[in-house]
C-alpha cells in the first residue's frame, strides 16, 4: 500500500499506533468505545470477520512474548486478515542484520500492518519512519506499550464506568516498565489521579513531572485508592542490584491483604502478566473473584486489539467501511 | 553502692553534682532523679532534702555528670574473632570509658547482613546487661560491593544504618543505588571515605615520612574524592550519608559546602585524628597504624578546628581491637586500628581543656549529636530519658595505663599520655555498671 491509496481517516488521524503520548482524549476516548463493541461481539461475528479480508497482519517480535503475540494474532484473525508471526529475535538479529535491513525486508512483503515489539526503546518509531504500512507498537523498551493501557482502561471503565476522578495505583518496578509509562499518560490524560509507588531503586528520576504522585511506602501510596495496578520485577533485578531480595521485596511492596485494607474497600486489582506469586503479589489477592480483574485484562486485550486494527486500517482506499 | 539496689528498682537519687547536658544546653548544680531507669526529675531542686523515702543516694561530691557517651562506631569482634574483643569485654572496656549506647560494625564473621546478624548482636547485648549495644547491618551482601542487603528487614530488626565497614563501597553505580534503596526507609548510610584503588596497598599517609621510611603511601586526596563522589550521588538520591572518621582538611572542607547546600550529610571523627600526627609512627609504631592513617599536622589541627566549629558531629571511638599477633609484625603487614572505647573521653576533653571549645559543644559531639543521627532517645539528661549517665571527675591529672583496661587488647598509642579527666561511675538505665572502686 503505498501513500496515494490513503485517504484522510478522522476516526483515528494516525497513521501508526506508537504510544499513548501522542493521543489526544478524544481519539483514547473513540478507540475504547469501539474496543467496548468488539468486547461484546461474539468470537465470529460475521461483520467484524469480513473488516480485514485480504490484508496482511505481520506480528514482529524482536523480543520475546507469548500473551501479547497471541492476542495480537487472536484479534487479526477475528477481523479476517491473514496473519503471520515472525519471531525476529530469534532469527535475523543474530545473522547480524540491522533493524532497518529487517524493516525493509518484511516492508517487501507488503504487509498492511506491522505489529512490532522491540527491547529498545524508540525502536518501533525509527521502523515506522521506513515501511510503508500501519505499525503497532506492542511494547518498546521501557518507553511504552499503548494497547496494555488501553486494555486496563477498557477493563476499568467496564467495571466503574469511568476514569475520570479514579485514584490509580501502579506499583513495582516502575523504573524498567513500559506499561507503567503508557498508563501514566493515558490515565492521567482521562482524568485520572495516578500514584506511583516502589523502592526508591525501581523509580525513574523525576517521574512526578510526568503528573504522578510519588510514594515508597505501600500502606501511604494505596491509601483510598480506587485501583491498585501491580507490575511484574524481573527475577534478576531483585538479586540485589535494584532489590535485595525476594523476600524483601514481598515484605514491603507485594501486594497482600493487608496493605490492600487501606485502599478503598472494593478497589480492583489488576497486573499485566505474567504474575510473580508471592513476589509482587500474593495469590489469595490475585485470586479474589471479587476484586482481582487480571483475567478480565486479558480478555480485553483482543478486543482493544480488533479496535486498534480497524482504526488504523480506515484510510485505506477499498476498504468495506 | 549495695548489690540489692542494683536489683530492687528503687528509686536512684544523684545530689551534689554539676549536670552538663548539651541537648538542654544545662550546666547548673542539681540532682537527678531516677525511677524504673528514667530520669524523672533534674535540676537544683533535685535535692537530699525531698528525696523519696526508700531512694538510694549517690551524693556525687560536685563532680560532672553527663549523659553516657554515645559512640557510634566501634567493632567488637563478637561473632568470630573472640580471641581479640568479645561483646562482654567490650562492653567493661565502654562502661569504663564512660560509653553507654555503642554501634558495632557488621565486619564480624559470620557477617552482619542479615536478619540472624542483628539478632544475634541484640541477644548478647541483653544477655550482658552493661552498655547498650546496636549494630549497623552490611550495605552490600558479604561486604562484598555489589548487592545489596535487606536493609528494610534489617532496619526493622533494630540496625541503625548501613555500611560496608572497612571498605568503601568502589563502584558508583552500586553506591547510587544503594543511597536509592536507602532512601526509601530514609536509612542512613555509613561510608568509609577512601578510594579503594587510590589507596591500594599503601600503609601509611602519603608524604615526606612515608618517603625517608620506605612506606607505600595513601594520598589524603583519596578521602576527598570518595566523599566527593558520594555528595553528588547523596544530591541525586536524598537520602541521608554519613561519613566516618573524618580526617583531611580537604573532606572538611567538601562536608562544610554539602551542609551548607543542605544535603543531608553529618561526619563524625576518632580522636587519633585530631590528637596525634603521622609522626607517631615514628621508628614503624604499628600501634600508631590506623586506617584512614593518621595524616601530617595540618589536616590534624583541621579536624581539631572542625570538630570546635561544629562541622564534625561527632567524635566516635573507632575502637579496633587487635591482638599482639596482629600488630607485632613489618609495619605493612600490621592490622590498622586501636582500641579507643577507653580513651574516648579523655583525649576529647583535651580539645576542651586547651581551650578549642566549651565543655557544652565537646559533650554534645560525645552524645546528642550521635544519638539524634542514630535516631536514639538517649544522649541527653532530661525527664522522659533513659537514665544513661556518667559521673566523672572533668579535671584529674592521670596517665593512660593500657594495663588497666578493661578490653581484650591493649593495642593502644596512647599508653603513659598524661590527660585530664577520669570517668568515676556509669549508670545504664539507673544501673551502676562501673565505678571506679572496681564495683559494676
Amino acid at each position: 500500500m503505498s501513500a496515494e491509496t490513503r485517504t484522510p481517516n478522522p476516526f483515528f488521524p494516525h497513521r501508526h499506533l506508537l504510544g499513548i503520548e501522542g493521543l489526544s482524549a478524544a481519539e483514547i476516548e473513540r478507540l475504547l468505545d469501539l474496543s467496548n463493541r468488539y468486547a461484546d461481539m461474539t468470537k465470529d461475528d460475521s461483520t467484524a470477520r469480513a473488516l480485514l479480508r485480504g490484508r496482511t497482519v505481520m506480528n514482529v517480535f524482536f523480543e520475546n512474548s507469548t500473551r501479547t503475540q497471541t492476542s495480537f494474532e487472536l484479534a487479526a484473525k477475528r477481523l479476517g486478515a491473514d496473519v503471520t508471526n515472525m519471531s525476529v529475535g530469534t532469527s535475523s538479529i543474530k545473522k547480524g542484520e540491522t533493524l532497518l535491513d529487517t524493516a525493509m525486508t518484511l516492508n517487501a512483503m507488503r504487509p498492511d500492518v506491522m505489529i512490532v515489539r522491540h527491547p529498545d526503546s524508540g525502536a518501533i518509531n525509527l521502523l515506522s519512519q521506513k515501511v510503508d504500512g500501519a505499525v503497532i507498537n506492542a511494547g518498546d523498551g521501557r518507553h511504552e506499550h499503548p494497547t496494555q493501557a488501553l486494555l486496563d482502561a477498557l477493563t476499568i471503565r467496564r467495571r466503574l464506568g469511568k476514569l475520570q476522578g479514579l485514584l490509580v495505583a501502579i506499583c513495582g518496578d516502575i523504573l524498567h516498565s513500559r506499561v507503567a509509562r503508557s498508563n501514566i499518560h493515558l490515565l492521567t490524560k482521562m482524568g485520572a489521579r495516578v500514584r506511583v509507588i516502589a523502592p526508591t531503586t525501581l523509580l525513574p528520576s523525576n517521574i512526578d513531572r510526568m503528573g504522578v504522585e510519588v510514594f515508597t511506602d505501600m500502606r501511604k501510596g494505596l491509601k483510598d485508592v480506587d485501583i491498585v495496578m501491580m507490575l511484574r520485577l524481573q527475577l534478576e533485578r531483585m538479586q540485589g542490584a535494584y532489590v535485595p531480595s525476594v523476600r524483601e521485596y514481598f515484605h514491603f511492596f507485594g501486594l497482600d491483604y493487608e496493605k490492600l485494607s487501606v485502599a478503598k474497600p472494593n478497589a480492583l486489582i489488576m497486573h499485566p502478566g505474567p504474575m510473580n506469586r508471592g513476589v509482587e503479589i500474593d495469590s489469595e489477592v490475585a485470586d479474589d473473584i471479587n476484586r482481582s480483574v487480571i483475567r478480565e485484562q486479558v480478555e480485553m486485550g483482543v478486543a482493544v486489539r480488533m479496535a486498534c486494527l480497524d482504526a488504523l486500517t480506515r484510510d485505506i482506499v477499498g476498504s468495506n467501511r | 553502692m549495695s548489690a540489692d539496689r542494683k536489683k530492687s528498682g528503687l528509686p536512684l537519687l544523684l545530689v551534689n553534682a554539676r549536670i552538663v547536658d548539651p541537648a538542654s544546653k544545662r550546666d547548673e548544680r542539681g540532682g537527678v532523679l531516677v525511677e524504673n531507669g528514667v530520669i524523672v526529675d533534674i535540676g537544683p531542686q533535685v535535692t537530699k532534702q525531698n528525696a523519696p523515702v526508700d531512694a538510694e543516694i549517690v551524693d556525687c561530691g560536685g563532680h560532672v555528670l553527663i549523659p553516657g557517651l554515645v559512640d557510634m562506631r566501634v567493632q567488637l569482634r563478637e561473632p568470630g574473632e573472640e580471641h581479640q574483643e568479645t561483646i562482654a569485654t567490650g562492653s567493661l572496656a565502654a562502661a569504663a570509658g564512660g560509653v553507654t549506647s555503642m554501634v558495632c560494625l557488621p565486619n564480624t564473621h559470620p557477617i552482619i547482613d542479615d536478619v540472624s546478624g542483628v539478632e544475634y548482636i541484640a541477644r548478647r547485648a541483653r544477655e550482658t546487661k552493661r552498655a547498650k549495644i546496636y549494630c549497623y547491618g552490611a550495605l552490600t551482601q558479604g561486604l562484598a560491593g555489589r548487592d545489596l542487603v535487606e536493609m528494610g528487614m534489617l532496619s526493622e530488626f533494630g540496625a541503625l544504618g548501613f555500611t560496608d565497614a572497612l571498605h568503601a563501597v568502589a563502584d558508583a553505580q552500586v553506591m547510587r543505588r544503594a543511597l536509592y534503596y536507602a532512601r526509601t526507609f530514609d536509612l542512613l548510610i555509613v561510608q568509609h571515605p577512601e578510594e579503594p584503588t587510590l589507596a591500594a596497598g599503601g600503609a601509611m599517609n602519603n608524604g615526606e615520612l612515608a618517603t625517608r621510611i620506605g612506606l607505600p603511601g595513601i594520598p589524603a586526596c583519596a578521602e576527598v574524592m570518595m566523599i566527593e563522589r558520594d555528595l553528588h550521588l547523596v544530591r541525586m538520591s536524598g537520602a541521608r550519608y554519613h561519613v566516618a572518621h573524618v580526617s583531611t582538611a580537604a573532606a572538611v572542607e567538601a562536608i562544610r559546602r554539602a551542609k551548607q547546600e543542605g544535603l543531608r550529610v553529618t561526619c563524625d571523627t576518632a580522636p587519633p585524628y585530631f590528637s596525634l600526627n603521622e609522626n607517631e609512627i615514628g621508628d614503624y609504631r604499628t600501634f600508631a597504624k590506623l586506617s584512614p592513617p593518621l595524616r601530617g599536622e595540618s589536616d590534624r589541627r583541621a579536624i581539631a578546628a572542625a570538630v570546635a566549629e561544629g562541622i564534625i558531629d561527632c567524635i566516635a571511638s573507632d575502637h579496633a581491637p587487635h591482638d599482639v599477633e596482629s600488630k607485632r609484625v613489618p609495619f605493612v603487614q600490621a592490622a590498622a586500628g586501636i582500641v579507643g572505647l577507653e580513651t574516648l573521653l579523655p583525649v576529647s576533653l583535651e580539645l576542651y581543656h586547651k581551650g578549642s571549645l566549651s565543655l557544652l559543644d565537646l559533650l554534645k559531639c560525645l552524645t546528642s549529636r550521635p544519638a539524634e543521627i542514630l535516631g536514639l532517645p538517649q544522649g541527653r539528661l532530661a525527664k522522659g530519658a533513659p537514665a544513661d549517665m556518667v559521673l566523672i571527675d572533668l579535671d584529674k591529672p592521670r596517665r593512660i595505663d593500657v594495663t588497666s583496661f578493661k578490653s581484650k587488647s591493649k593495642n593502644s598509642p596512647y599508653d603513659g599520655r598524661p590527660v585530664q579527666g577520669a570517668v568515676l561511675q556509669t549508670f545504664v538505665d539507673g544501673r551502676l555498671v562501673f565505678a571506679t572502686d572496681g564495683e559494676g
